[in-house]
C-alpha cells in the first residue's frame, strides 16, 4: 500500500509540475513578449565607437538640413525675404565634371539653394546635374578663360535676371543672406565689386578668386564691353589678378566689404583658420596680401560672415548647421547691425499690425 | 490502479495550473509594491512645447535668471595645458564654472576606481558648496562643448526640486546611464540624494570597481538606489541634444548609415553639447553658435540672455 500511494504522490508532483509549465508556457505564447512593462530604449552608440574612417573625404549622400521646418516654426524671416526679393543675386559655380559628386553635388544641397539664380559652370555640358558647359579644356591655366566665358555666358542670359553677378568655387561656402545685407546698401547701376581685397599688384587692389567675389549688374556690363573693345586681355595664369587688373582698367570701383565694425566677410579660408592665433604662420603669404590690416582671433571675422574658403564637404554642411540651424537660445548678440532705411520702412509696414515686440534689425 | 494514477496526474496538474496563476499574480503585485516610488515615468525628455508662454519682457528676463546652473569640468591631467582656452569660451555662460582635478598623485595614470572616486568627491563637494545657491549641475569632460543658453530652455519646465539625472543615456543590459562624454545633467534633488548616499551608505561610499565599469555607469547604479534614473534628453523631432561627437562625426554618421542619397539633418537646433572637440574647435563653437549667423531671421524667444561681461569671442 505504501509503495502505491508514493507512486501516486509521484504522479502528482509530475502532474503539477507540468500543470506548472505548460500554464507558463501557453500565456508567455498567447501574450507576446510581456515582461517589461517599461519602453527599452536601445540606443545603437556603444560607449565609445571610432568615428568612420578619417582617410576619406568623399560623402557619398547628401544632407537636407532644411527638410525640418518644424525647428523653424517661431522664426521670422520677413526681412531676409524681403530681401531676397530686392537684392537679386545671381551665382555661378566654378567646378569641373570630376568635382560634380565629390564637391558641387554639396553646394547644390546647401547655399545654392538661396542664390535667386545659381549656375554651375563647368568645361562640358551636363544636363542632369545640371551644369553649363564653356567649351573649353580644365585646369589652372584656364581658370581666367572660364571666368571669362562664364560672365559671358550669364551676360547673354540673365543679365536681366540679377542685379549682383557672384562668383564663387565649389569649395567656397557662401551666406547669401550676409550677401545681401552688404549689397543692399548699394546699386547695381554703380561699377563696383566686392570681395576679399587683396593690395599687390594692383593699385586699387583685387579680389580674392576663391573667398568669392561679387560684381555689380554695371561692373558686369564692363566687364563684358572690356574685351568686345580689347581693352582687357583674354589670358592669364592667374584668374583673380587678371580680373582685378580690368576692372582697374573698366573703373569699376574695389569695394570695401568689411562690416560696420571693420571685420572682413570674405575669408579666404575656414574659420578655423582665422580664428585661432598663429594658425597660419607669420611667414605665410596672405599677412602680405591683405588689403586692410589682418587680424586673427577674433576679430577676423565678422558675426556676418559672407564666405569661407577650402570648405571641403562635410565642413560645407557643418557651415549650414552653424549659421542657419544651431544657435544658442534667447541669446542677445552682441552686434546689432542696422537696416538700410529703405528696407526698414518697406518691413515695418509690413508688420505695422502685427506684434511690436519683433525688434526689426536685431537678427 | 492506473485510473488512480491518472486522477492523481490530472489533479497534480490542476493544482500546478492553480498554483502557477497564483505564483504570478502575486509576484506582479510584489514588483509593483516594492519598486520605489517613480517621481515621473518618462525616459524621453523633451524640451519645452513653447505654447506654454505669453509673458512680458521683464518676466522673461526673471524667468531666464531663475536657472540657475552650476557647471563641472572634470580636469583630466592630458588636458592640463588646455584648460586655460577652454576658461575663455563656453563655461563663461554657466551662473558659474569650477575645474575638478583629482587632488593626488595617484590619479595620474589614472585607472577606473579612482575616476570613480574623483567623480564621488567632486559631486560631494560641489553640493556641500553650491547645493543652496544652484538648482541644476552640469558635469563635462574638457572635450566637450556646451551651449549653456540651451541647457536652459530645456529645464526651463522641469522642476529642480524633483531628481532629474539626463543627458545622452546609454543602455547596457539592464542598466541606463548618461554617458559622460554627453555631459551629466543633475537637478538638485538628484545632487541631494546622490550626497545622502555618499554619507550615509556603505554602496556607493566605498565600493570601487563593480564588474569593471565606467564611472558613468558607476553613477548610475548608485543613482538607482536613491530613485533616479537616467534619461534621455532629445528635441521635438526625437533628436539627441546632449551629443558625444563633434558635428563633423554626426554629419558623417548620419549619410553613411543612411541608405537614401538625401538624409534629413542630422543635429538639432537647439543642440546643448558636442565632445571630442580640441581647445581650437572650441573658439569656432564659439563663433559658430553665439555670433555667425543670417542676416535677417528673427526668433522671438520666451527667454533672453546677455552676452558675458568682458569677452570678445561670443
Amino acid at each position: 500500500m505504501a509503495s502505491k500511494s508514493w507512486l501516486n504522490l509521484l504522479t502528482f508532483l509530475c502532474g503539477s509540475a507540468i500543470g506548472f509549465f505548460l500554464c507558463s508556457q501557453l500565456f508567455s505564447i498567447l501574450l507576446g513578449e510581456q515582461g517589461d512593462t517599461q519602453p527599452k530604449i536601445l540606443h545603437n552608440d556603444p560607449h565609445a565607437r571610432h568615428s568612420d574612417d578619417s582617410g576619406q573625404n568623399h560623402l557619398a549622400g547628401q544632407m537636407n538640413f532644411n527638410a525640418d521646418a518644424s525647428q523653424h516654426k517661431d522664426e521670422n524671416t520677413d526681412i531676409a525675404e524681403n530681401l531676397y526679393q530686392k537684392v537679386r543675386i545671381l551665382c555661378w559655380v566654378m567646378t569641373g565634371p570630376q568635382n560634380l559628386e565629390k564637391k558641387a553635388k554639396h553646394v547644390k544641397a546647401t547655399w545654392a539653394q538661396r542664390c535667386n539664380k545659381v549656375l554651375f559652370m563647368s568645361s562640358e555640358e551636363n544636363k542632369d546635374f545640371p551644369t553649363v558647359g564653356l567649351k573649353t579644356k580644365e585646369g589652372r591655366d584656364q581658370l581666367y578663360w572660364k571666368t571669362i566665358k562664364a560672365f559671358q555666358y550669364v551676360h547673354d542670359h540673365y543679365l536681366e535676371d540679377a542685379d549682383w553677378f557672384m562668383k564663387a568655387d565649389d569649395d567656397t561656402y557662401v551666406i547669401l543672406d550676409n550677401l545681401r545685407w552688404l549689397l543692399s546698401k548699394y546699386s547695381p547701376e554703380q561699377p563696383i565689386y566686392f570681395g576679399r581685397r587683396f593690395k599687390p599688384y594692383v593699385k586699387q587692389g583685387y579680389m580674392s578668386g576663391g573667398a568669392g567675389y561679387v560684381l555689380s549688374k554695371e561692373a558686369l556690363k564692363r566687364f563684358i564691353d572690356a574685351f568686345k573693345t580689347e581693352k582687357c586681355t583674354h589670358s592669364s595664369s592667374i584668374e583673380d589678378l587678371a580680373l582685378g587688373k580690368c576692372m582697374e582698367v573698366m573703373n569699376v570701383e574695389a569695394g570695401d566689404s568689411r562690416d560696420t565694425t571693420g571685420k572682413e566677410t570674405f575669408h579666404p579660408f575656414v574659420p578655423e583658420h582665422h580664428l585661432i592665433k598663429s594658425y597660419l604662420p607669420r611667414t605665410f603669404w596672405y599677412w602680405n596680401y591683405n588689403y586692410y590690416p589682418s587680424v586673427e582671433g577674433p576679430g577676423c571675422c565678422s558675426d556676418l560672415a559672407i564666405s569661407f574658403h577650402y570648405v571641403d564637404s562635410t565642413t560645407m554642411y557643418e557651415l549650414e548647421y552653424l549659421v542657419y540651424h544651431l544657435r544658442a537660445y534667447g541669446y542677445l548678440y552682441r552686434y546689432q547691425p542696422a537696416l538700410p532705411e529703405n528696407i526698414l520702412k518697406e518691413v515695418s509696414q509690413v508688420n505695422k499690425n502685427e506684434d511690436s515686440k519683433v525688434k526689426l534689425g536685431n537678427p | 490502479m492506473v485510473s488512480a494514477r491518472r486522477a492523481s496526474f490530472l489533479k497534480g496538474m490542476l493544482i500546478g495550473s492553480i498554483s502557477w496563476a497564483l505564483v504570478t499574480t502575486f509576484s506582479r503585485i510584489h514588483i509593483r509594491l516594492g519598486s520605489p516610488t517613480r517621481d515621473h515615468r518618462h525616459h524621453h525628455l523633451r524640451p519645452p512645447s513653447g505654447r506654454e508662454f505669453n509673458i512680458s519682457q521683464g518676466t522673461r528676463a526673471e524667468l531666464s535668471k531663475s536657472i540657475r546652473v552650476f557647471c563641472i569640468i572634470l580636469r583630466e591631467p592630458e588636458y592640463e595645458s588646455s584648460w586655460t582656452m577652454l576658461r575663455e569660451t563656453w563655461p563663461k555662460h554657466c551662473d558659474q564654472a569650477e575645474v575638478y582635478g583629482a587632488q593626488s598623485d595617484r590619479s595620474f595614470g589614472i585607472k577606473r576606481n579612482g575616476q570613480w572616486e574623483h567623480l564621488r568627491e567632486t559631486y560631494n563637494d560641489a553640493f556641500e558648496k553650491y547645493g543652496h545657491n544652484f538648482t541644476w549641475f552640469f558635469l563635462a569632460l574638457p572635450t566637450t562643448f556646451a551651449v549653456i543658453e540651451n541647457l536652459k530652455y530645456f529645464l526651463l519646465t522641469k522642476d529642480a526640486s524633483q531628481p532629474f539625472y539626463l543627458g545622452h543615456t546609454i543602455m547596457s543590459g539592464d542598466l541606463e546611464y548618461v554617458a559622460v562624454e554627453g555631459g551629466i545633467v543633475l537637478s538638485v534633488e538628484a545632487l541631494r540624494r546622490f550626497h545622502r548616499l555618499l554619507n550615509k551608505h556603505e554602496m556607493c561610499a566605498n565600493r570601487s570597481v563593480i564588474w569593471n565599469f565606467s564611472f558613468d555607469k558607476q553613477l548610475a547604479v548608485c543613482l538607482k538606489y536613491a530613485g533616479v534614473f537616467a534619461e534621455n534628453a532629445e528635441d521635438y523631432e526625437g533628436r539627441d541634444v546632449f551629443n558625444t561627437k563633434p558635428i563633423a562625426d554626426l554629419i558623417q554618421e548620419a549619410m553613411s548609415s543612411n541608405s537614401q542619397p538625401i538624409v534629413k539633418g542630422c543635429c538639432s537646433d537647439i543642440a546643448i553639447t558636442f565632445n571630442g572637440l580640441t581647445p581650437q574647435k572650441m573658439e569656432v563653437m564659439m563663433y559658430g553658435v553665439y555670433r555667425l549667423r543670417a542676416f535677417g531671421h528673427h526668433f522671438s524667444d520666451t527667454l533672453v540672455f546677455l552676452p558675458p561681461n568682458g569677452s570678445e569671442n561670443d
